[in-house]
């Protein structure tokens, strides 16, 4: 057993946190009150080689672990939660399935754009009447021998609109239920392709969601992703990886809240002593710091286990749930210890609790993770 | 292209703090840090490789064995080579015997186009080791360089160099010497990919000794450094002074002219 840092994952959070500190803590207090995509620090992450570091070299990824991976998304994410996650769902719910269902040609077409950033990319599984429970999609894809042709929709997808390739999944046969989805590439501008709306979301607010609509898509025979009728497999295993990166946005979020709320501590007075002096307070934080610790071994736990091949659903599903209720808690303490200060939007603290409510929910809900877990105990 | 670049670790720190008994810098739970001034100067090296790929840039710094992680940065960044002089018999250099051993070390890479240097470390504050690195070599040097460009063929820079009322223009003939001013450029990150080459057991970084840099050993280390640390302390800070209020203007000089009269100033 190994807890400590490669010197690799040292460098990326020196390198990531300089980055954040520069060029996304400036901007992220306004591309959340104005729900703008932030396209220049995307531009200027991606050139850093942040939109593909667990990926391949012969596609121009990092070769990364994934712990340097997610070091990189929490490093984001304590500053602005919107980065973390569209960095995350970029990498786990595109570039990965990508590589690892696609034929050689879909990898050779795609992967280099999306790896280097020049291209991004989305995941389309939630529809207006399924979402944890996938076997309820209405999006079907139809065989006309030559093409699919592509009919449904899609809500609240990050990225969606932004986006230039997605990973869609699609019902070819409604009879089998979730063994009757298969998962589709599909670019954006294809004709009957549309984003109508965006979603004006309560939290990460610079990450776009889209409501995705598809009115008789024709879509190349090629652009099957995996096996028919494996779609549902390919939702779940990127959604396993998405859940470290989910973990790794809710942790940043923590961590991002505890240190303004330490530098807080510290200067703010009242009854002729800084906050810091009130070991009621003090012993709160002793309690968020805990598990902040507990929730990032847990996380870099299930990433090791990911980067060394061995299963990890599991220990993904855990590591979700204790990162996104750590944020939640840790987020509100920090607002509550903030008090007036807390609640408004000169401060960061306010929006980090509205970022980190998102974390319960989506890629699969706090639930979802207890029946992953409770499944496990109980096999 | 050959560029040479002379950068140095520091404590991560503008507010050195200083043990009043000892007189020596508390260097404990201080990180350290490439010296901001030398990134400008790596900065402006990477940039040139970026206009013209089949420049080589090397990093020269002198130090403890753990400034190699300071050069592991410059790799990350996009160095292609570094060099630590690292040995006892060069610890403790002052100003003098550290340009003694750079130049030394800049006499055994070879030849070269460019040094960059950055103005002055955030340690010593000195702004001695490049000028003298340059007297050394014989090289032409420019200062507080805050822009460049390469012209006549790339055999020569048009140079900016930042005074305190405005700039001198100069035109150097390489190779020569340039010391940076943060101004010159902004540094860029690391980038996932330099990390992940800089932490490969076989990258470039190498660590050079006093007989590998074949330097003098008289002109280096403690004993050769003709400059003797007397005493190092803090200022006391200045008294907060007091500020002369009033409504208005004429107010504020009458309650200044009152107070001066107190102390029979006027």
């Amino acid at each position: 057993m190994n807890f400590t840092p490669t010197k690799e994952q040292d460098m990326v959070r020196q390198m990531v946190r300089e980055f954040a500190e520069t060029e996304v803590k400036p901007i992220a207090a306004e591309i959340d009150e104005k729900a703008e995509y932030p396209y220049d620090t995307v531009a200027k992450a991606a050139k850093l080689g942040l939109l593909g570091m667990p990926f391949p070299e012969e596609y121009g990824g990092g070769a990364t672990d994934y712990i340097s991976y997610i070091i990189a998304v929490e490093e984001l994410s304590r500053v602005c939660g919107s980065h973390g996650v569209i960095v995350q769902t970029h990498c786990a719910l595109c570039c990965w399935p990508i590589m690892t269902y696609g034929t050689q040609e879909q990898k050779d077409k795609y992967l280099p754009d999306l790896v280097s950033g020049k291209k991004l990319g989305a995941f389309g599984l939630t529809e207006p009447n399924a979402g944890t429970d996938a076997a309820g999609i209405q999006t079907r894809a139809v065989d006309k021998g030559d093409h699919w042709l592509l009919n449904g929709s899609k809500i609240f997808i990050s990225g969606g609109g932004i986006a230039d390739v997605y990973v869609i999944m699609a019902m070819t046969d409604k009879s089998k239920g979730t063994r009757g989805i298969s998962s589709f590439i599909v670019e954006k501008g294809m004709p009957g392709f549309t984003v109508p709306k965006h979603e004006n979301k309560m939290g990460i607010r610079g990450s776009l969601a889209g409501e995705l609509v598809f009115e008789d898509v024709k879509l190349p025979k090629e652009n099957l992703l995996g096996d028919l009728g494996k779609g549902f497999k390919v939702a779940m295993t990127s959604l396993d990886v998405g859940r470290l990166g989910i973990g790794a946005q809710a942790l940043g979020i923590a961590q991002g809240a505890f240190d303004e709320t330490v530098t807080y501590m510290k200067s703010r007075k009242q009854f002729g002593k800084s906050l810091d002096k009130f070991q009621a307070l003090a012993f709160e934080m002793a309690e968020m710091r805990n598990r902040i610790d507990m929730s990032r071994l847990m996380l870099y736990k299930a990433c090791d286990l990911r980067t060394k091949g061995l299963p990890s659903t599991v220990a993904a599903a855990q590591a979700k749930l204790a990162c996104s209720e750590t944020a939640m808690y840790v987020t509100t303490k920090a607002v509550q210890f903030h008090g007036g200060y807390g609640y408004i939007k000169d401060y960061p603290i306010e929006r980090m609790m509205r970022d980190a409510k998102i974390t319960e929910i989506y890629e699969g809900t706090s639930e979802v993770m207890k029946m992953v877990i409770s499944g496990d105990i109980f096999k | 292209m050959k560029i040479i670049v002379c950068a140095k670790q520091v404590p991560d720190t503008t507010e050195i703090r200083i043990n009043p008994e000892t007189g020596t810098l508390i260097r404990d739970g201080v990180p350290s840090i490439l010296n901001p001034d030398d990134s400008n100067a790596l900065e402006e090296a990477l940039r040139i490789k970026d206009e013209y790929p089949d420049t080589h840039v090397t990093v020269i710094s002198m130090g403890p064995p753990q400034a190699k992680e300071m050069l592991m940065e410059c790799m990350a960044k996009g160095a292609d080579e570094c060099i630590l002089i690292s040995d006892r018999a060069v610890g403790g250099s002052d100003t003098w015997a550290t340009s003694n051993a750079i130049a030394a070390a800049v006499r055994k890479v070879g030849a070269f186009d460019l040094i960059f240097a950055g103005r002055q470390a955030i340690d010593g504050d000195t702004a001695q080791v490049g000028p003298q690195i340059a007297e050394k070599l014989g090289l032409p040097q420019v200062t507080y360089v805050k822009e460049m460009e390469l012209v006549d063929c790339e055999k020569a820079v048009m140079v900016k160099r930042a005074l305190e009322d405005g700039y001198q223009e100069i035109k150097v003939e390489l190779p020569c010497m340039l010391t940076a001013i943060k101004d010159l450029n902004k540094p860029r990150y690391m980038s996932v990919k330099g990390i992940f080459k800089a932490c490969q057991p076989d990258a470039p970084i190498r660590t050079w000794s006093a007989a590998d840099i074949e330097v003098d050993l008289g002109t280096v280390g403690l004993k050769a450094s003709p400059t003797n640390v007397y005493k190092s302390f803090t200022p006391k800070p200045k008294d907060p002074g007091v500020f002369v209020e009033g409504e208005t203007p004429s107010e504020q000089v009458e309650n200044l002219l009152s107070e001066l009269k107190k102390k029979h100033i006027v």
